[in-house]
């Protein structure tokens, strides 16, 4: 069990929400006053679209990739070590790096964040497909199933519990890194975070907390969305 | 069979990922951890004096994170440790706020901060308010930080602001020579500036309200990437330093506009510490700081950005380069 909170942090918890609620002064604004529910709509609605730009640029290179490869049981360098390899590259340097090639916004953001969500769609994919039980498949082609009928009737459905983990991870990836945007030129919830000499201590916090919100909000419906996606024979066991 | 060599394939790939994020790691950390300069006690004109009594005493010299504040950070701490002090680094505290909080709990001895930054930021002046020359700024932000348990040392000769920048060519299409030529055109150019420029009165929001400027647009950017966006073309104008080192190497290419209504104000760099570390390291603190900083006019400091954001030297090598050819270290 964690103790009680200290008090300290109590403190800035109550700062936190009343920035949020509230426009609060700050010294270096030169009498404007900053954060308030506009301010914190506008920003969190900004990380949200950045965040599905970039889950759906992931997935589109992601998905395809890692179920081809899943389905043909080859490349699993490619996929589990590119894969892990992918999530050691810093984003801020990369961001940087397309700079030069791109200019900053919301493009170069959306490629940099989907670098990150690429890796744990693909990987999952394509162990997701590889785990399906043989026999399944043999059945299937037994059946005169088409390799695409295989791969769309029986391998992604029986997969769909571990490629939607790779999705939920890839996602909560992606929200979280968004709030490194105002390095790049869109100003999301980390524009709170990044300048704490505006926003000070209640900023941050707040800005954090609305970050933990949507990550966790994004979490459910997506899990809700793989409840749904999942056969029912397949959810009795999962549940 | 076949599963023992994927097996082996992925060992090799779990390996060449390791192997990666080692590396990567290994790049990032270069400038980090601890600096130790051994002391010396080289003769020569303005030389630093070995003094064996600094032994006992350990100093953490911090800086804020960008290549500037990094270059400064290192030339006190080397200069400090060649006085015979022992002598660490941190200079990754990020903002104003944060190497403030971090000088009064301790884990720093002392930062270099701009005295236009601290009496605007800590001490709520706003920008018109902060004294334009070096000494009154000095004195004003001097006894704020005392009644805090803390003080500063004398300012550098150089000073440094923010700036409104753009290209050469931009300049010339709307005739701009001061912030002012902006009204009326300012509607359709777009701006860049580090995120927190767009609230701070000593930047976005100053345009805004002391100019009375509308731009078409804000973007925020990593203030590393404020001449990238220029060059890029994304960017009409940028917000630059006056210590640019772009502004003396690629003249024809970069402008700042001049800032007729002193918006921005102009900040020399005090050093800024506690007052019972003062006490505790005795004269030599305050006397190798001001020695080593004599040397520091616009252009040299202009030179010193250079060699790091230009050249790529790290801070720690521009540093050491500066102490010696000026004679302070052997």
């Amino acid at each position: 069990m964690i103790g009680p909170l200290p008090q300290p942090l109590l403190a800035s918890i109550e700062g936190a929400i009343e920035f949020i609620l509230d426009p609060q002064t700050s010294n270096v604004t030169g009498g404007r006053k900053v954060g308030g529910p506009e301010q914190v709509v506008e920003l969190a609605l900004a990380q949200l679209e950045v965040t599905v730009l970039a889950l759906g640029l992931a997935l589109l290179v992601g998905l395809p990739i890692g179920l081809f490869l899943g389905h043909r049981g080859t490349g699993e360098l490619l996929a589990v070590g590119l894969g892990n390899a992918g999530r050691a590259i810093p984003e801020l340097a990369l961001i940087a790096f397309m700079a030069a090639a791109i200019g900053v916004g919301l493009l170069n953001l959306t490629i940099a964040l989907a670098v990150l969500g690429v890796p744990p769609i693909l990987t999952n994919a394509f162990v997701g497909i590889r785990q399906v039980d043989r026999a399944s498949i043999d059945a299937a082609r037994g059946m005169g199933m088409t390799e695409f009928e295989i791969l769309r009737k029986v391998e992604v459905p029986l997969a769909i519990p571990t490629i939607f983990a790779g999705i939920r991870s890839a996602t909560i990836a992606i929200v979280a890194t968004a709030t490194i945007a105002p390095l790049a030129g869109v100003e999301t919830l980390g524009d709170f975070i990044l300048n704490e000499n505006v926003y000070g201590e209640n900023g941050v916090l707040a800005g954090a907390m609305v970050v933990a919100l949507l990550a966790l909000t994004l979490e459910f419906s997506l899990a809700g969305l793989q409840r749904l996606l999942t056969s029912r024979g397949l959810r009795l066991k999962t549940a | 069979m076949r599963t023992k060599t994927t097996r082996l394939w992925g060992v090799a790939a779990l390996l060449l990922a390791l192997a990666l994020t080692l590396g990567v790691a290994a790049c990032g950390s270069d400038d980090d951890g601890s600096t130790t300069t051994e002391g010396d006690s080289g003769g020569g004109g303005g030389a630093i004096v070995s003094n064996p009594d600094n032994g006992k005493v350990s100093l953490t010299i911090g800086s804020k994170n960008f290549p500037e504040q990094e270059i400064l950070g290192e030339i006190y701490a080397q200069a400090l440790a060649a006085a015979g002090y022992k002598v660490k680094t941190d200079h990754n505290l990020g903002s104003e706020t944060v190497a403030l909080k971090t000088l009064k709990s301790g884990q720093i001895s002392g930062y270099p901060e701009y005295a236009s930054t601290a009496l605007t930021s800590f001490f709520g002046k706003e920008p018109e308010e902060v004294p334009a020359d070096a000494e009154g700024a000095y004195e004003e932000a001097k006894a704020e930080f005392e009644k805090e348990g803390l003080t500063a040392f004398p300012p550098t000769p150089f000073a440094s602001a923010n700036a409104v920048g753009t290209t050469t060519a931009t300049a010339e299409k709307y005739g701009l020579e001061n912030v002012s030529d902006l009204e009326g055109v300012s509607e359709k150019l777009t701006l860049y500036g580090s995120p927190e420029c767009r609230q701070r009165i000593d930047c976005l929001a100053g345009l805004e309200e002391l100019y009375g400027l509308k731009f078409k647009s804000f973007k925020p950017v990593d203030i590393g990437l404020r001449y990238t966006v220029l060059e890029k073309g994304q960017a009409d104008l940028s917000i630059l330093f006056t210590t640019d080192p772009q502004l003396a190497a690629e003249k024809d290419k970069f402008v700042i506009l001049e800032d007729d209504q002193e918006v921005f104000p102009a900040g020399n760099v005090i050093f800024v510490t506690k007052q019972s570390t003062v006490e505790e390291a005795g004269p030599d603190y305050e006397d190798t700081i001001v020695q080593v900083q004599e040397g520091l006019t616009l252009p040299v400091m202009q030179e010193l950005d250079a060699r790091v954001e230009l050249e790529k030297q790290t801070p720690k090598e521009a540093a050491a380069a500066y102490l010696e050819s000026a004679g302070y270290t052997g």
